[in-house]
């Protein structure tokens, strides 16, 4: 198509982020994973891997390691071992491999930014303006707190050994979520990525190497929910910090109600966006734009529920469907997509399930 | 439409058999939005509740704003292709005390030819025979503007009203209008009393525009808000639906000459303020940023802001303008980067 075509019809054409450094990063691990336990790779003991693949165009992306029992053990001997000399660091050396940490995951935010749209499909746009500034961010924070911990916390001891479970939406945010706080007070923690998004976790265990972090303090164990289960049940950990369904999060509940195991839960919701008539519409709009397809919608608190006035709700609903038309949706390692694709087919099947049971 | 959405904005009732009037002829259509045909706009009675109703929400806007640049961005040929289209609803602009017949002749020459013959002929673009919408001078210069501008069909525009500040008498102002006209202008920029948005007095202001829209006759009238006197996106937006109703051909950002001029959040402000309009009446006013819009890439940003709010029969030099002097030579910059594959220094892209 030449210029002059181009002038006619206005397209906005391809804007793609080069993916040569993510894919040289995969290369340079054969494309295959272990697991990251006591501070070197392992490889799984069941001798079992499964694909990680981008979901915007199937391809698989790497090998990743099938979590067993045993690895899951290993990983948690390992964090075990590693607590009572991370623990009896003073808090302003933990902060300082907090604090390095975050200038490693800024330095390589590149690489983060597209490692995670490639293996999620979220739009390098949000990844690279809204991940993985955050994630450094929440390491710079809790170095800082790590350094106020005597002060302001002076009675509390960290629990010990963390198991810490975390969803496919934000991947390498969820894990500094995780990560950052447990470091920083003192635990030792064995965290297991989704199943769908692994490998900015991977690569972020390459970052605990390169910082020098004490082996043990960081143990990632990948695979599927049966890893989750042999996380949740092992008799040694003194805690489980899990985001993710609703459902998992009851049967989670549920198994460690018996057990002197700690919990913290963060899960689904449904949540409404309520709009009055005297809103401004268009700016109404925008809010329910980033409300329900920031993330394809893959956000726990999405704004997935809208209540609106009677008097104004023609004039909203026609305003919103004219802004979806100028939505885009396409590869999310282009810069101008609004909207990639949906995680995995089988949550795809689920939404075209529930959409058709609306319609019906 | 509901009907609760008529009694909430009184012009309603009038306005739906204009529509039916509408679609029934679309050969005068301008324009068109989500498929329906828009009118040239005449007009309409002033309904001050469509007025004082107006709500904008100023951090929300702010905020599509920021997310919009980031959000959008075009590469390569499609760079260039869109960096041409910015030409071609470019209003060429010299609006300076030291203004001369000479430069003006000058700026002329130079909306004839916007680009290098070099660089059109690498860009493979003869036959798309870009060139700006229109030169935008002071009265004094019409006459010179038309003689170096014949034999295209690039428009004249002339800022009359007493620009910038459109503090003269009204009479005076008025008659400025009818003198540039008759001078031959096809377009003029007329200037609003900003007083009367802060007082509040929608009445005189739209008196005030329906009378230089008479003095206008045929030749298109482009409405001066002063965004950045304005102070606040509602009194933007109040304005912008005063103007409409009183026959505005195009709305204004501002004269260039505030300490602020054309900024995005403004530009939603206005243009949904136009999507609104031709909604409700069937009937297209354009739109034009101006002042302080110096490079290509901010160039591409209104540009994507036009297709995504009004669509993309929206993005011409008929209902699209940019008012800008500098503007222009960082186009070419950009496009003689896109041919060489270097960048060449400011100087060696002189306006005039």
């Amino acid at each position: 198509m030449s210029i002059a075509e181009k002038f006619a019809t206005m397209e906005y054409g391809p804007a793609p982020e080069d993916p040569k450094e993510a894919t040289a990063w995969l290369d340079r691990h054969v494309r295959r994973f272990g697991h990251f336990i006591n501070g070197a790779w392992q490889k799984p003991s069941a001798d079992g891997y499964f694909d990680s693949v981008d979901p915007s165009n199937g391809e698989k992306l790497a090998s990743v390691a099938q979590g067993s029992t045993a690895d899951v053990d290993a990983a948690v001997k390992a964090a075990r071992a590693a607590s009572p000399k991370w623990q009896a660091l003073t808090p302003h050396i933990r902060a300082r491999y907090l604090y390095a940490i975050a200038r490693q995951v800024q330095k390589h935010s590149r690489l983060f930014a597209v490692l995670e749209t490639m293996d999620n499909g979220k739009p390098i746009r949000e990844s690279r303006d809204i991940d993985i500034p955050l994630v450094t961010r929440h390491f710079y924070h809790h170095a800082g707190w790590a350094q106020l911990l005597e002060q302001e916390f002076p009675e509390y001891v960290a629990c010990g050994v963390v198991g810490q479970i975390i969803p496919w939406n934000f991947p390498l945010l969820m894990l500094a979520w995780k990560i950052a706080p447990a470091l920083a007070t003192g635990n030792t923690v064995v965290l297991k990525p989704a199943e769908f998004t692994p490998l900015t976790a991977l690569l972020f265990a390459e970052i605990c190497q390169e910082v020098a972090l004490p082996a043990g303090v960081v143990n990632i164990v990948t695979g599927d929910g049966t890893t989750g289960e042999a996380l949740v049940k092992h008799p040694d950990l003194d805690k489980i910090a899990f985001t993710g369904s609703t459902e998992v999060g009851r049967a989670i509940r549920a198994a460690t109600a018996p057990s002197h195991k700690r919990l913290s839960l963060e899960l689904g919701g449904k949540s409404p966006f309520i709009v009055f008539e005297d809103a401004d519409l268009d700016g109404t709009v925008e809010g329910l734009v980033d409300g329900i397809w920031f993330n394809q919608g893959q956000v726990c608190c999405a704004g997935s529920r809208l209540l609106v006035q009677e008097s104004v709700a023609d004039v909203l609903i026609a305003k919103v469907r004219d802004r979806m038309s100028s939505l885009r949706i396409g590869p999310p390692l282009d810069k101008a997509i609004d909207i990639g694709p949906i995680i995995a087919g089988v949550q795809l099947d689920r939404i075209r399930r529930l959409v058709d049971q609306g319609v019906a | 439409m509901s009907a609760d959405y008529d009694q909430s904005r009184g012009v309603a009732h009038d306005l739906i058999r204009r529509d039916t009037i509408n679609s029934e002829t679309p050969e005068h259509a301008i324009t068109e939005l989500a498929g329906r045909p828009l009118l040239p706009n005449t007009g309409i009675p002033l309904d001050l509740d469509y007025v004082t109703n107006v709500r904008v929400n100023t951090s929300a806007v702010e905020r599509r704003a920021q997310t919009h640049v980031a959000r959008r961005t075009v590469k390569k040929d499609w760079q260039a292709a869109w960096l041409l289209r910015a030409i071609t609803c470019m209003d060429l602009t010299t609006l300076s005390g030291d203004d001369t017949d000479d430069r003006v002749r000058r700026l002329c020459a130079k909306g004839r030819q916007p680009i290098r013959q070099d660089l059109v002929e690498k860009l493979g673009i003869a036959e798309l025979d870009i060139k700006v919408a229109a030169i935008c001078v002071y009265h004094t210069f019409i006459e010179t503007a038309l003689h170096a501008l014949e034999g295209t069909r690039i428009h004249v525009a002339a800022v009359s009203t007493g620009f910038p500040a459109g503090l003269s008498p009204l009479a005076e102002r008025v008659a400025e209008i009818r003198r540039s006209v008759e001078a031959g202008a096809h377009e003029i920029d007329v200037v609003i009393t900003r007083a009367h948005v802060f007082g509040g007095r929608w009445q005189a202001l739209y008196d005030e525009i329906a009378a230089f829209k008479q003095a206008c006759g045929s030749a298109h009238m482009k409405v001066i808000l002063g965004t950045g006197d304005l102070l606040t996106l509602r009194n933007v937006a109040r304005a912008s639906r005063v103007a409409m109703m009183a026959g505005a051909d195009f709305i204004k950002t501002s004269t260039g000459k505030e300490s602020t001029n054309a900024t995005l959040p403004v530009g939603f402000v206005m243009t949904r303020a136009i999507r609104e309009y031709a909604q409700l009446t069937g009937m297209a006013v354009g739109f034009k940023p101006a002042g302080g819009i110096r490079t290509a890439k901010q160039s591409l940003d209104w540009l994507s802001m036009m297709k995504e709010e009004l669509g993309l029969s929206w993005v011409r030099g008929e209902l699209f303008r940019f008012g800008a002097s500098g503007l222009l030579g960082d186009i070419e910059r950009q496009l003689e980067h896109h041919v060489t594959g270097r960048y060449s220094a400011e100087h060696r892209h002189p306006m005039a």
